[in-house]
Parts: structure tokens; sequence; C-alpha cells
């Protein structure tokens, strides 16, 4: 039953081609004052065209940093990648040159961050750095650069693009920002979109907004989407399957729906329970107890070890692999049928 | 934006009249007879004493001098010296002398400050980086007076004694502007070190703001990343600096202008300081607080133009 992380897997994606996208065990780590940090420790996914890959994790859990090790924005030092590889579409990444990653930077791999205000450069108009893809990407005019910006902020329905395009950032609203920021990563309709916690800093009527916008792109476009975020909620109606990471490791691989229905994982079962609910009002709020892991000092064997309920002595000395539930499914979990049995359908 | 400049110029005129008075008050009170000092060596006729001291109004009160003195100035007439020269026709020929000075030390520091700046923040924790910081914290010690004589002996003098190259003049202004560039540097000295670190940190500090990762993540080469993306806003405290600095290197050039006998406003404001000349000093001294006042108003309307988050009503 043991298998390692890329055998879960499911080959997915359309006709049973190769996937778009696929990480391989991938490890970074990061050479601070105080040591080495581990931040991603042996992390595989894969992506296929058309499809909405969640990763789903607290600060600190690694989802982020796999992200910029995709794109290669990375500071390379103090991070380090020693091990693992990045295909797109059969090229590992991780191979090629600065300059042929710059290539796939922004035209075919293209990545949204969480706060837009800063993400955007306060100094040009939105139609500069939107129409900047163009110009520089294409060799457009830029008469014709700033009419494609003008189109895209149509696209992405930003009202009155047409006068809109000569402000700045900070003249329009969050929302709005984050809906620039959406424009000009598929400005080239690249085929991998990530999206780092695109929501986090919107209040919640534009997150449904802007998920549902993200949603309806994908759609028209057929690209594969990333979608990094710590908030259960927003990835439920858009997410194809989800991959939740812990302590720069995924704990747990699934299809949407089987996660909420029956988590396979003791941490992914604790986040499902400490969303409020209504039919449980009143009652005191669950909170997985304990901290996130130290990334200078993990925990022996598994690193959820010490929040967990379902601790066992080998948790604390042996890491658990990723164990296969079904085809589609795999847990980090040495108990993850007590888990899946403890949860009621 | 008018509206907005014209409030500035009103602003600046109570800190043109608390320094001119500041400055009125000190020439009052300092010792000596100016009129006396015109007689040399000689002891003056005391009637004629009394007759000048009449016609430059040096009996009244002290309060009806500054009057008189600033009512003319406004008037654009900055008085007579003792020896009945207009001080307007004594500052015009040096003012340009001294700001030829300045702008050559201005130009230098910009150029030098900001190109050793990028280049150590391109190379930040490198050896060429430490190498350029060492540099400035040396430019930074050394006094002026140590750097001026120093390059004046090596550029001017020993160049053309060993190697045969004539191209730095020791002294003076008649070679145009060649004879700029030692006492240009020299003036600029510190400034060029402080504006060095001053572009290198706040390059370092862009380089690490999230639009840059957006637009390294945007596919742009990394030339076009640092040169548009962060230098355009790295720029905002750079030029500040810069215009700031006009005003302290035309006020600093006393000992730049002796050591390379550079006949500016520095040796005539010393030399009027040294006769008591008051119209002469109180007259330098209000052209460079105006000169102060118009670079800060410029460097102010200019961040407008560098950053479109600030907007002037």
């Amino acid at each position: 039953m043991k298998k390692t992380a890329t055998d879960v897997l499911p080959a997915e994606g359309g006709l049973g081609n190769d996937p778009l996208l696929s990480v391989e065990d991938l490890h970074v780590e990061f050479a601070t004052r105080a040591g080495l940090v581990k931040a991603v420790n042996g992390v595989s996914y894969t992506l296929s065209a058309g499809e909405t890959l969640a990763v789903l994790g607290e600060s600190g859990s690694g989802k982020s940093v796999t992200a910029q090790a995709i794109m290669g924005i990375l500071d390379m030092p103090p991070a380090r990648i020693p091990k693992g590889a990045i295909r797109f579409q059969g090229t590992d990444l991780l191979k090629l040159s600065e300059e042929a990653r710059t290539q796939i930077r922004g035209r075919r791999i293209a990545m949204i961050f969480q706060d837009a205000l800063s993400a955007l450069n306060p100094v040009f108009t939105v139609g500069w750095q939107i129409g900047e893809m163009f110009r520089v990407h294409q060799g457009m005019s830029k008469r014709d650069a700033e009419k494609k910006a003008v189109e895209l902020m149509d696209r992405v329905r930003i009202p009155a693009a047409k006068q809109r395009v000569h402000d700045f950032p900070h003249q329009f609203s969050g929302g709005m920002r984050q809906r620039i920021m959406i424009a000009m990563s598929i400005a080239l309709d690249p085929e991998v979109l990530i999206a780092d916690e695109p929501t986090t800093a919107l209040d919640v009527t534009v997150q449904a907004q802007i998920m549902e916008l993200l949603a309806e792109l994908q759609r028209e476009s057929n690209m594969g989407l990333i979608l990094i975020t710590h908030d259960l909620g927003v990835v439920a109606d858009v997410a194809d399957k989800i991959a939740v990471m812990y302590g720069g490791r995924i704990v747990e691989n699934a299809p949407v729906h089987d996660i909420y229905r029956r988590p396979a994982h003791p941490y992914t079962k604790g986040l499902l329970e400490s969303i409020p609910r209504v039919d449980l009002k009143g009652q005191d709020l669950y909170a997985i107890k304990g901290l996130p892991p130290n990334l200078l000092d993990m925990p022996t064997g598994c690193a959820f070890h010490p929040r967990c309920p379902y601790r066992q002595d080998n948790c604390v000395t042996s890491v658990p692999e990723l164990y296969e539930i079904d085809p589609n499914r795999s847990s980090a979990c040495h108990y993850w049928r007590e888990v899946l049995d403890g949860t009621d359908e | 934006m008018g509206r907005y400049i014209i409030r500035r110029l009103i602003q600046a005129i109570p800190v043109l009249l608390g320094s001119t008075l500041l400055i009125f008050a000190t020439v009052f009170v300092l010792p000596g007879d100016p009129i006396a000092a015109l007689a040399g060596e000689k002891r003056a006729d005391p009637t004629i004493v009394a007759i000048l001291r009449e016609q430059y109004h040096l009996n009244d009160p002290f309060f009806v001098q500054y009057w008189n003195y600033i009512s003319g100035v406004f008037q654009g007439n900055f008085g007579r010296t003792f020896a009945n020269v207009e001080v307007s026709e004594i500052m015009a020929g040096k003012f340009q002398v001294t700001l030829n000075l300045a702008m050559t030390a201005l130009i230098l520091e910009a150029i030098i400050g900001v190109g050793l700046g990028l280049w150590a923040a391109l190379r930040r924790g490198k050896a060429t980086d430490s190498a350029i910081l060492a540099s400035t914290l040396v430019l930074i010690s050394i006094p002026t007076l140590v750097t001026g004589f120093v390059l004046q002996l090596i550029l001017g003098v020993q160049l053309k004694q060993s190697f045969g190259i004539d191209f730095f003049p020791v002294a003076g202004i008649s070679e145009g502007w060649r004879s700029y560039l030692v006492p240009g540097f020299v003036l600029a000295g510190t400034s060029i070190a402080y504006l060095t670190r001053l572009t290198r940190t706040s390059l370092v500090e862009t380089l690490r703001a999230d639009f840059v990762r957006t637009a390294v993540a945007k596919g742009m080469s990394r030339r076009r990343v640092v040169g548009r993306h962060a230098l355009r806003n790295a720029l905002i405290p750079m030029v500040t600096y810069l215009g700031a600095d006009l005003g302290t290197l035309m006020g600093g050039a006393v000992i730049t202008e002796s050591i390379f006998n550079i006949p500016g406003i520095g040796q005539e404001l010393f030399r009027s300081v040294y006769e008591r000349q008051q119209p002469v000093v109180v007259g330098i001294v209000t052209i460079l607080v105006l000169v102060y006042i118009l670079a800060n108003l410029i460097v102010d309307l200019l961040y407008a133009v560098l950053d479109p988050r600030i907007r002037y009503e």
C-alpha cells in the first residue's frame, strides 16, 4: 500500500496525456542567520489544462514558496533547491537557463499576488503596467499596447476602462486593483496561472466576485489554475482537487468534494472543524491546539504530531509517507483509516 | 498647482524677514567700526567720520536701520558699500562664479554618487559593495581642507610636473569650465559620500518591494526590473537630497573658494564680514536664503512628478 508521492498522483488531464505542470519531490531551503530553514520538503503535485488545484495551508506551510519556485522568483541565495524537479510540458524548469525561464515567466506561467496595492508599481499607470506585457514580450507599439490594456480591463470587468487606463493603482479600490493584477497576468494567455492568496486582502463580497472571475477566465482559456490559500471556504466552489500542506509537506491530496466530506488527515479534519457552522451556533469554536511548527526546529517524525489527537508512539519517530487511499486520494498519516472512519459522513 | 506655488512663495516671506533680521543684528553687534576701517592704518578725521556716519544712517536705532535696509531690498535695491559701490553689482558677478562652482559640484555629485550607489546596491554584500561603502566613510571623515590641498597638489601641480598633463589649473577661473572640476569635486566630497549611501540604501530597499517581484514574475529582464521599475521609485529620496544640497553647496563654498582662489560669494562674504560691510553680508545671505527656499520648492514640485500619489492643491 505504501507508495511514493509521485506514484499516487493521478495521471488525469483530459485524454490521459502528460500533465501540464508537475512538481516532483521539490525541496526548498533558506540559509538564514539562525540556521537552515527547510521550507519545502519533498512536495509533489500535478496540474492539467483546465484544472484547478487548490493548495491549502497556513503561513509557513511552504505553499507560497513552492509557487515561487515554479515561477522562478525565489531569491537564490538565500533560497536553494537541493532536490526535485518542476516539469512544465515535460521540460524541467529547474534545468533551464535564466534567460529561458524569463521567456516562460509571464508568458506561459503567470502569477497574481495577495496584496495588489503593493504588488503594482505605484509610479506607473495601470495601462502602462498591463501594456508592458505586450510592449516587452511582443514588441507592440505604445498605442496598440494601450488598446490591448483597455480590452483586458474590459475583460476583467473594470468599469470605464477607457478612461481609467491612465489612472494609477492607488486610485482604484482593492477589488479593482486585484482585477488589474489579473488582467496583467492573463495578458499573454498563459497556460498556467498561479494565484497566491488572491482574495485574502479583500472583503468577503469582493472575494466571491474575484473567485468567480478567475473561474470564468479559466473556463474560457482552459488554463491550469493553482490557487494558493489558507481559506477552505474560498476553494470549495472553484477547485477540482486540493493539496493540503503542513510543515513544508503535502499531508493530504484529494478531490475537493471528498475532502469536505471525509478528510483523511487529522490536520485537514482540524481545519474543517474549525470553520464556524450555523447549526452549531452557541457552541465553542473548535481550534487546532498548539502552534504551527518552527521551521528551524521541526518536530521529529510527523510534523503534526505535537498537535495531533490521533498521535501514537511511532508518529514521533517515523515520517509518514503519502498513503494511497484510492487512485485519487492520499494522506500522509499513519492512521488515516482511523481519521477517515472517525468522520461521520 | 499654481496656487500651491504662490502659497509657498508667500510662506517664504517671513522666513526671509527672519533670517535677514538675524544676520543684520549679528553684523550690527560685531565689534569694530566700518568707517574707521575705511581709513586703514591711519586715524580718520573725526568730522569726516561724523559726516559719513550720518550719511550711512549709522547713528539711527537698530530697527530703523533694518527697516531702511529691508524696504530697499524689497524694491530690488541692496544698497551701497561704504566704498560707495552698488552691492548688487558686487554680488552679480560673484554669484555667477559660485553658481558655476555649485552646479559643477552638483553634477559631479549626481553622476558619481548615484553611479557608485547603484553599483554598490547591485553588488550588495560583495567586495565591490564593501569597498564603495568603506571609501564613502573615508570621504566623509577627511575635512575639505585636506582633500582640497591634496587634490590641488596632485592634480594641479604634480600631474603637470611629472606627466606633463596640464589639464587641471592649480587655482583661479581663467581656464573656463576646467577650472571648476577639481574645486567642484572637493566641494561635493562629503555630499558624494552621503548620496552614494542614500542611493544604495534606497535601491536595496526598493528591490525588496512587492512590485519588483511582480515585474520579475511578468518576465521582465533584470535590466528592466532594476532600471525602470525599481529605479523610478528609488529616485524620490535621491532627488530630495540633491535638491536640498544645492543651497548647502552654495553656502559651503567659502573654504573651497579660498583654497582654489575662486572669486565667488564665499570669498566675498568672508571679506565683507571682516570689513563690516553690513549691506554686502546681509545681501549675500538674503540671496542664499532665497536659493534655499527655491531649491526646496523645486524639490517639492518634483515629488509630484516622481510620485503620482502626491498631489498639491
